[in-house]
């Protein structure tokens, strides 16, 4: 049981991903398509933990906390140089 | 409010407990060596990077501080269940809007955890800060700080303001004391 | 048992990742889009972790909690994005939908 709703899942967080990358074409803005970025970082996180599973080991989790790190700096950077022109003052 | 702690070498004693617990969380194990290990890096990183930063408010009462993450938790949960049916339902009969929130707190702290419960709960996204700090001259005191938010669907101005005061405003000036 | 346990959260978690995205794209305005990832996504990563959790502890013996930090790092950085993302939209002027009520509390900064 538990395989077909590993496959059910990975479809949804797969469409997920599309819909992101929908966005991240379409825009219109620049911070649409941060927020795009953002929200593929965190979807790419819950595809490594869910490939971890279904592969059953745990291996897979530092790479996604290292992920989810970069993920939040890269968009707290990118969002600063937005506003302020320059990343550090 | 209290800016000092009790003891000298321990100077923010809610952080060396996230951080003892982070690191037995990151090995996944509580053998002995971890827990020295774990010990000792909470003890001395709070020690040599306390100086770095402002002094912030302690937490007064941890007993209601812990409560206050219990509510705080269990209104994500049903705040991200009508969040959901919002998004799902019809975008025309949203009725978006942002509103100015008056704050009582003082301190950069509670006003930070205020602006991310406000974020992670019903329907609202903290936006800004007014006056925003960046625009302050040097020793300025500010009188009265907003805050504001945008609202997915916006029923009641008054009611919401009265809510974000009563339910997350109330107990963080109680835990912070300020 | 435990296998019900993991297949409900797992579906709740992709159900509620796919629900953040499905407003990022409906949403007319930029403002609106912002509720959609930051909250119904980091609630479904949350369900999928515990999830996770569940499963490597009844697979591997021993308790397993790590999966929990990613939890707690997502709960704490995901305002804060959000405000950032916010911030810049304020800063670029983007328009809000027509109809949007207290546009006039916006400062200049």
């Amino acid at each position: 049981m538990l395989d077909t709703v590993f496959l059910i899942v990975y479809a949804m967080i797969a469409i997920s991903l599309l819909l992101n990358l929908w966005r991240l074409i379409v825009g219109p803005s620049v911070p649409d398509r941060i927020l795009a970025l953002d929200t593929m970082f965190i979807n790419t996180i819950a595809l490594i933990i869910l490939y971890g599973m279904s592969m059953g080991t745990g291996l897979y989790f530092e790479a996604a906390l290292l992920i989810a790190m970069l993920g939040f700096v890269s968009t707290v950077a990118v969002c600063k140089y937005l506003l302020r022109g320059d990343i550090i003052e | 409010m209290r800016l000092e702690a009790r003891f000298r070498w321990l100077p923010t004693p809610f952080r060396s407990v996230l951080l003892f617990v982070v690191w037995l969380l990151l090995n996944n194990s509580v053998s002995p060596g971890h827990l020295l290990l774990a010990a000792f890096f909470a003890i001395t990183i709070p020690w040599i990077t306390f100086p770095f930063r402002d002094p912030q408010p302690l937490i007064v009462k941890p007993g209601l501080a812990f409560r206050h993450l219990m509510l705080v938790l269990y209104d994500i949960v049903t705040a991200n269940l009508q969040v959901a049916l919002l998004i799902l339902g019809p975008t025309k009969k949203l009725r978006p809007g942002f509103v100015k929130v008056p704050l009582d707190l003082s301190h950069e702290m509670p006003i930070t955890i205020l602006a991310s419960t406000v974020s992670l709960t019903p329907g609202t996204v903290s936006a800004e800060v007014y006056p925003i700090p960046e625009s302050l001259e040097e020793g300025e005191v500010i009188e009265q700080r907003y805050l504001l938010i945008h609202v997915l669907d916006l029923a009641d101005e008054q009611a919401l303001i009265s809510t974000i005061k009563q339910r997350y405003e109330a107990p963080l000036k109680e835990i912070f004391r300020c | 048992m435990s296998e019900w346990i993991v297949s409900i959260l797992l579906l709740i978690g992709g159900c509620f990742i796919l629900i953040g995205s499905i407003g990022l794209v409906k949403m007319p305005d930029f403002f609106m889009r912002l509720h959609g990832p930051t909250k119904a996504t980091t609630l479904g990563m949350a369900s999928l972790l515990i999830a996770a959790m569940v499963y490597f502890s009844y697979t591997n013996e021993g308790v397993s909690v790590k999966e929990i930090l990613i939890s707690i790092f997502l709960l704490i950085t995901a305002p804060i994005s959000g405000y950032m993302l916010i911030k810049s939209a304020i800063h670029h002027k983007l328009r809000a939908k027509d109809g949007t009520k207290g546009l006039d509390n916006i400062e200049e900064d």
